[in-house]
């Protein structure tokens, strides 16, 4: 360990940091943007928009049969009856998995994500590989992350390539009869509700 | 593009991996809100990325390059000002290599295709931004869903009054994407703008 980092002296910034720096600082000078504001949009993102948003909405369509009709055919107002809506959440389609299909999410031209239900996407959902593979592969590709599927059951891929944005409702696990909303809210992942995975 | 082997997932991935991506997530938003940018002009101007820069940089250095170019392109800033503040290179995207857009025959907001219809993706191979995937061009699916009317991607990036089309979702086989080797009992289906479509 040298004398620097010792002394917990800061790296220096990189490049791209100083590029970032440098935007904000001139459109905070011209009065376009304020630091406080992109500290609200900062904090709305990694405190209060996720997948737990996500997960109340598919434990709610577990528990109630006709919440989960209404989610089914209208998306975009179910969820907003939970209080969720708004930027890639305005055209929402959730689509629902059975014994016989299984849905998953995908953007191949980008990075397209339903934001109010699940957040922003993690690095593998904008990845190259995840973008290329799942539309040409899906079954290789759902294995390799953990989700084997016989060949009895259809594979459903969503390309939101337009402006309507997928949520996937997983179907409910066997044994969790006894469970309530609250607790089966704890068993719905990120993963399960883009389709790479299982609850 | 293809075969770019695993999809690598990291463990418990924080929403932002350094501070300054959640700075430029935050300014896109403002901007956004503003009227400066959209999503289909963020896109564009990321696709207009030196094509090696947006494969050697993070998510979020696509965000800040493009939103630079776009700030830049409206004169809202220059980009001498963002080197002599960044101290040193600040890399922005080409310029747009598109024609300028001409309506075709205008939409009139109904939709032409109906659920089930069987439908072909254009084989154009427009100049600047659509949002017609390469891999479905050609390709002949069936409407599973009629959805709203929106902007046309690839008039609203030039700017002015975009038109508004109806978009779907066309269902493709897997067989018909990718011929043998496609797996079998696979589909996907695809959002698209009318005029991308044509009666099978």
């Amino acid at each position: 360990m040298n004398e620097d980092a010792h002394h917990h002296h800061p790296t220096p910034p990189s490049p791209v940091e100083t590029r970032a720096a440098a935007l904000e600082a001139l459109l905070t000078e011209k009065g376009l943007v304020s630091p406080e504001f992109i500290d609200s949009i900062i904090s709305a993102y990694a405190n209060d928009i996720g997948p737990m948003n996500g997960a109340r909405v598919v434990a709610r369509a577990w528990v109630d049969g006709e919440y989960r009709e209404r989610l089914l055919g209208d998306g975009t107002a179910a969820i907003a009856e939970l209080g969720f809506g708004g930027p890639e959440g305005e055209h929402m389609v959730v689509v629902e998995n059975t014994p016989e299909v299984h849905n998953v999410i995908v953007c191949t031209l980008c990075s397209c994500y339903p934001w109010p239900v699940l957040g922003l996407p993690p690095n593998w959902y904008k990845s190259p590989p995840y973008r290329s593979r799942m539309v040409r592969e899906p079954r290789k590709v759902l294995s390799e992350m953990g989700v084997e599927l016989s060949e009895s059951v259809s594979v459903r891929v969503w390309d939101s390539s337009a402006e309507v944005r997928y949520l996937v409702l997983p179907e409910r696990p066997q044994g969790t009869d006894g469970m309530n909303e609250e607790d089966l809210t704890k068993l719905v992942t990120r993963d399960a509700m883009i389709g790479v995975a299982r609850p | 593009m293809q075969d770019f082997g695993p999809v690598l997932v990291e463990p418990a991935e924080p929403v932002f991996h350094a501070s300054w991506e959640g700075r430029v997530f935050g300014i896109g938003g403002i901007v956004t809100l503003q009227g400066l940018v959209n999503t289909n002009t963020v896109r564009h101007a990321i696709e207009r990325m030196d094509p090696a820069h947006y494969l050697g940089s993070p998510y979020f250095e696509h965000w800040l390059t493009a939103l630079a170019t776009l700030l830049v392109e409206q004169d809202v800033l220059t980009r001498e000002e963002l080197e002599a503040r960044t101290g040193g290179s600040f890399p922005v995207s080409r310029p747009s290599q598109a024609p300028p857009w001409t309506a075709a025959a205008a939409s009139d907001g109904r939709s032409r295709f109906a659920v089930g219809d069987r439908v072909r993706v254009s084989e154009a191979h427009p100049r600047g931004h659509t949002r017609r995937p390469r891999y479905v061009r050609g390709k002949q699916g069936v409407v599973d869903r009629c959805d709203g009317a929106f902007a046309l991607p690839d008039a609203d990036v030039h700017g002015d009054d975009p038109p508004s089309e109806p978009t779907y979702s066309v269902r493709f086989d897997a067989a018909e994407l990718w011929g043998n080797e496609a797996e079998s009992g696979a589909t996907v289906s695809v959002g698209l703008w009318e005029s991308y479509l044509e009666q099978a």
